[in-house]
């Protein structure tokens, strides 16, 4: 008996450390490139300071790609993630400069406006049955048209001292505390995920809806909750865009949409492969992050970026394809 | 394995535009095709008749070129043996057209355009001049005495249309292949009828006449005797992967073709001796929705319940309608009363309902998840610890109904994908039956699961009659439902016919109450308006 089971318990542990290989492959390239950049610029790259600046400053894009992660997992693409942020952040700075309204109120605000985009995009999709890409796309632009409107296309500045305080000024390790609050959503999400019925009725109904049905999952009420909840999310990661400057521009975060969908899909191919996940994300943006601050350093052009995004995000797709075998993806 | 007595058909020379010899194919390792020779003459209408599960279905696939068949098997057309697997491309341009089940018709577009959608032979260097194609459509359909307008929307034809659409657009890609030109061609139609009228399919059979007389051949799939009676030259009958018999439809019976359509019972699962008290679990009154109509019933406490009929009579419904998992009306009470139309599958549970479905890729399991996911979905809210679900738990849980259910291998946490039909099965039943339901219900239960699998759920079921749960199971498996069913419904074009128990609970028993029409033909209703 021994001597049939051997080759089997061999071939086994193969499998299983190739599968534990691939969770941590995104990890290890992450410290590869690391590394690499060190070591060709080990006087700029491999400071404190950078990387200090490097964990805060990407807090926004780490919330960012966490919102947008809740509809992945759940079968929708929330398109319109970005321009909430943007929305949401100007009305922070709006209400807060032009109307005089307290800093608490105007975040408190600012995230229920993010849950009210979430509510308007889960009624379109879910009561015309319309598909998420298409209405999430259109409210996105249409809050792009709010923000230039509310803002008469300007940069407010001027947010109260005691937000941006909370979110950089204040350091932990050196650390602002910016990035303390993304690692908590991540922390957050993976825990709601992994060990709450809601996450796990999210899964389902990702994977399966006709399963997730006839299994007594509302599946209606499980994706429209995953909207609101990207939306809130997107309207955190507004708050701390504001917090970041103390003023908000009505464009450049629009930009961080591409970056958010790469990371998260890197992300599903780490720590759990095949599955969106909020650390194997976190992973991916700071992967992400770590490229473009060394090319950067490096002297590389602008444009570098929109490289780098752009086909890590088609890498990151391909490769999570190819780990769960290639077979079609069914985004409903 | 004893078969009726040999068939001398076998020996009778077949001729052939068309031969299949020794067509072997296996899924997995399970031989589903066990060496199948077969013949089609010219201008012939062969009827392939058998139960669901014999092959035939099979046999059409690996003739379209969907099935790789084993080596050894051998395809001949016009002369010619062709290289297995058949290109599917290259099998239609040789002159062999199929129509299959659900038409593939596009309903929101129109005639035209479903009729050129595979047309690709003809070189059209202006694009496709829609004036000429129309009149050229219209011409065609004028030849077999149609007229359906080539610029009408599919959605807005009559379903005999619609059928007629379908079959004259393979009839229009036989001649555009090198044989039809010659005036041959064969045309295969894989069960077109369980959607029509009776009406509807005496002029869907005038239309195969028409063709069969252009010189054309026509092998049509079904599971109506007293059609292929009326319409086929010969006969083929299939059981257990093996042609059973090749008859000339002439010198046959009704009779004759059902013996051999039945064939015998092998090796039946022996039930544990059981108490149905007199106790009413559920009442289900004029439960209406899909192709059912108003269906009555009660059901004992204990009771394995079997409905069944031909593909299309609305007993497949049942089972989704019961769980509130489609829309329907009527009434279903177990201990408290429901409305079927605000019935949902949450209230189903909730009031002590299972459904395993039929399609366990779609509707009952997610490949990419584990097997310790799959099978504690319906159990999560009991498995809640202080810091949020209990991983500990699930895995115990998904260990416990491994080991219960023989599930194989036995690891929670591999994926579901890996494993065979049979052990998925098994998992779903598990995972159904730790919840304790007073209602079980089951749609085609073992498809696609082997011998010994099958053996494993049919205990398990008896195990939970036993315990008081009361079963209700889809099938269009007679054999299983004569060997764990107490009473079987047969349905007919929507309605409960027949309701067969105890003694004359056999196999042939239900094959013979599903293929026999009612003696009136009224019952066979045009289609209702709704169902589509």
């Amino acid at each position: 008996m021994s001597v049939v089971e051997t080759p089997q318990s061999n071939r086994l542990s193969a499998e299983i450390l190739k599968k534990e290989f691939e969770r941590f492959a995104l990890l290890m390239a992450w410290g590869l490139l690391f590394i690499l950049f060190s070591m060709l610029l080990p006087d700029t790259f491999m400071t404190w300071r950078t990387v200090s600046s490097m964990l805060g400053s990407q807090a926004v894009l780490v919330v960012l790609a966490l919102a947008i992660l809740v509809p992945l997992t759940s079968g929708d693409f929330d398109l319109s993630a970005a321009s909430t942020l943007v929305f949401t952040a100007m009305f922070l700075a709006v209400s807060n400069v032009n109307w005089g309204w307290s800093i608490g109120a105007s975040v408190i605000a600012a995230l229920l406006l993010g849950g009210f985009i979430g509510a308007v995009n889960a009624f379109f999709v879910l009561y015309f049955r319309i598909h998420s890409l298409i209405i999430t796309l259109g409210l996105g632009t249409f809050l792009n048209g709010m923000t230039l409107w509310i803002s008469d296309s300007r940069t407010i500045a001027g947010v109260s001292m005691k937000l941006v305080e909370l979110v950089v000024i204040k350091r932990l390790l050196g650390v602002p505390m910016a990035f303390y609050y993304g690692l908590a959503v991540a922390v957050i999400m993976w825990w709601a995920l992994e060990y709450t019925i809601t996450g796990r009725k999210l899964l389902f109904v990702g994977r399966g809806r006709e399963v997730a049905r006839l299994n007594g999952v509302s599946v209606d009420r499980v994706r429209a909750t995953s909207f609101a909840a990207s939306g809130i999310l997107a309207a955190l990661a507004g708050v701390l865009y504001t917090g970041m400057t103390g003023s908000a521009d009505p464009t450049s975060g629009l930009s961080l949409l591409l970056p958010a969908f790469a990371a998260a899909f890197l992300g599903a191919t780490a720590i759990y492969p095949g599955r969106f996940n909020p650390v194997g994300t976190l992973v991916g943006v700071y992967f992400l992050i770590t490229g473009i601050t060394g090319l950067t350093m490096l002297g590389a052009d602008a444009f570098v970026q929109s490289l780098f995004y752009g086909g890590a995000l088609i890498v990151a797709v391909s490769l999570s394809q190819l780990v769960r075998k290639r077979q079609p993806q069914n985004f409903g | 394995m004893a078969a009726l007595s040999p068939a001398p058909y076998r020996t009778m020379v077949q001729p052939g535009i068309l031969r299949m010899a020794d067509v072997r194919m296996k899924f997995g390792s399970v031989e589903v095709l066990k060496g199948v020779s077969l013949g089609l003459g010219r201008g012939e209408i062969l009827g392939l008749l058998g139960q669901n599960g014999s092959g035939k279905s099979t046999l059409i696939k690996v003739l379209a070129g969907f099935n790789s068949p084993e080596a050894g098997s051998r395809i001949t057309l016009w002369g010619e043996t062709l290289p297995l697997p058949l290109d599917p491309r290259r099998i239609r341009a040789l002159g062999v057209a199929f129509v299959h089940q659900h038409l593939a018709l596009i309903p929101s577009l129109s005639v035209a355009d479903n009729m050129l959608v595979g047309d690709d032979t003809k070189v059209r260097r202006l694009g496709i001049r829609w004036r000429q194609e129309r009149a050229a459509m219209r011409q065609l359909f004028a030849e077999f005495g149609l007229n359906i307008d080539p610029s009408a929307l599919v959605s807005s034809l009559s379903p005999v249309e619609r059928a007629y659409t379908a079959i004259l657009r393979a009839v229009a890609e036989l001649r555009r292949s090198e044989a039809g030109r010659a005036g041959e061609g064969v045309l295969v139609l894989d069960k077109p009828t369980p959607f029509l009228s009776a009406e509807d399919v005496d002029k869907l059979f005038d239309l195969l006449r028409r063709i069969k007389k252009t010189g054309a051949s026509v092998i049509i799939v079904t599971h109506d005797i007293d059609e292929v009676l009326e319409i086929t030259d010969r006969v083929a009958i299939m059981r257990d992967g093996r042609l059973d018999a090749v008859l000339a439809t002439a010198d046959t019976t009704r009779q004759d073709i059902l013996d051999r359509i039945v064939g015998h019972a092998i090796a039946p699962y022996q039930r544990s001796e059981r108490v149905i008290d007199d106790h009413i679990a559920v009442t289900v009154e004029n439960l209406s929705g899909g192709m059912l109509r108003l269906f009555n019933a009660k059901l004992k406490r204990s009771e394995v319940v079997g409905v069944t009929g031909l593909i299309g009579s609305g007993f497949a419904e049942l089972p989704y309608l019961m769980f509130g998992a489609m829309a329907g009306q009527g009434r279903i009470t177990l201990i408290r009363s429901h409305d079927i139309a605000r019935f949902t599958p949450r209230r189903a549970i909730d009031a002590g309902i299972g459904l395993i479905p039929g399609d366990r890729a779609y509707q009952s399991c997610i490949g990419g998840l584990s097997v310790a996911e799959n099978a504690t979905l319906l159990a999560l809210p009991s498995m809640r610890g202080i810091w949020g679900l209990d991983s500990k738990a699930i895995s115990e849980k998904a260990a416990a109904l491994i080991r219960d259910y023989d599930v194989r291998p036995d690891r929670p946490d591999v994926k579901m994908s890996t494993l065979s039909g049979g052990n998925q099965q098994k998992v779903i039943m598990g995972k159904w039956l730790a919840e304790n339901p007073r209602l079980l219900l089951l749609d085609e239960p073992t498809q696609g699961v082997d011998y010994g699998a099958r053996q494993q759920i049919f205990a398990a079921i008896d195990q939970i009659t036993r315990q008081g749960t009361t079963v209700l199971c889809a099938s269009t498996d007679y054999e299983q439902l004569a060997q764990i069913c107490d009473r079987v419904f047969v349905f007919h074009r929507g309605a409960a016919v027949t309701c067969l128990q105890d003694p004359e609970l056999s196999r042939e028993d239900i094959a013979r109450a599903c293929f026999h029409e009612p003696a009136s033909q009224a019952t066979r209703d045009p289609q209702p308006e709704n169902a589509r």
